[in-house]
């Protein structure tokens, strides 16, 4: 066998400066096919880069008739970013599916995250709900970032607000997850919120 | 319907990951985090007989500090035994660690100005 296999078909690796000692980390959560790889992949200075995470997850109760909790075996693809912040600091996204069933996944990306940045379509809310119990769950500050493909379709942040029941000081922003300015702006209000939180 | 059996569960990656770990219990992620830094230490020799990920973890590692997650992407591993094998290289003292943050409760407005300092420098 032979090492280079592992590297085949993949970027070369980017190293850090010399000088970066410290990292921290935000993840990006939502709903499949929210755009938190594209918002990642706005951001990132390095090829967004993907691990395949197999777990062991609690089948369909609808297959489960025995009512014995069948497991099965599953994959589940993070993807990540990098931003080199300053000389001594760098900051990872990683971008976290939202499906309760990942659960175990969760513990793994959430311990020593900032915060989180949850996106958001405004077409699908409902699909937000599980989302936001899990951020919640974990005990995570948030910002919502209502990511629109389509600039001509507008949103009501007081029906956004209302239909996700967030709390009056958690921000809400609107964000185009292909634009860099844009999506890079959501990621300064999480910041902030977060800063407002330590009082 | 058919009733899983044990058969079902010994998928092909499932062996894998467990032959590659020795089959241990794999370490928790306070042990090694994502975005925990790592590098090879200086003048270290790749220990004899190591495996094949192991001496694909000594070259990426060789070059500069990556995440542990970087690391694991870029070898095509899961994370969890990617942190397995990089947390035996530090016990081994191969390999050296800047230390991720303290938790999100512990994170002091300094690192939070910093970072805000550093997107607003970046993209204005």
């Amino acid at each position: 066998m032979d090492s280079r296999r592992f590297s085949a078909d993949r970027p070369a690796a980017t190293y850090l400066p010399a000088g970066v000692r410290r990292a921290v980390k935000i993840v990006v959560v939502g709903h499949f096919g929210v755009g938190k790889t594209t918002f990642i992949g706005s951001l990132s200075e390095i090829e967004p880069l993907r691990t395949e995470e197999k777990m062991t997850v609690a089948s369909a109760p609808v297959d489960d008739l025995s009512g014995a909790g069948a497991k099965e075996t599953t994959t589940v693809a993070l993807d990540f970013g990098r931003i080199t912040l300053s000389e001594e600091l760098v900051l990872y996204l990683f971008g976290t599916p939202g499906q309760q069933r990942f659960v175990q996944l969760w513990e793994d990306m959430t311990v020593g995250a900032l915060g989180a940045l949850l996106l958001v379509d405004p077409a699908r809310l409902e699909s937000t709900f599980p989302v936001i119990d899990l951020v919640e769950s974990f005990g995570l500050d948030y910002a919502v970032a209502v990511n629109s493909f389509d600039p001509s379709v507008r949103f009501e942040e007081s029906e956004i607000r209302e239909a996700l029941d967030l709390l009056p000081d958690t921000p809400v922003v609107h964000c185009d997850a292909r634009d860099v300015a844009s999506s890079a702006e959501a990621l300064k209000e999480l910041v902030r919120h977060l800063l407002t939180r330590k009082g | 319907m058919t009733t899983p059996s044990e058969d079902d569960l010994v998928t092909g990656d499932f062996v894998r990951s467990y032959v590659i770990t020795g089959g241990r219990r794999l370490p928790s992620a306070t042990d090694l985090s994502l975005h925990t830094l790592v590098t090879l230490a200086p003048d270290r020799e790749l220990p004899r007989r190591a495996s094949p990920e192991v001496r694909a973890i000594w070259d990426i590692c060789g070059g500069g500090y990556l995440s542990m997650a970087e690391v694991a992407a870029h070898l095509g591993l899961p994370t969890a035994v990617a942190r397995l094998l990089l947390t035996d290289l530090a016990e081994q003292g191969h390999l050296l660690r800047r230390a991720a943050p303290p938790p999100a409760q512990a994170v002091d407005r300094g690192t939070l100005e910093e970072v805000l300092h550093g997107l607003q420098t970046l993209f204005g």
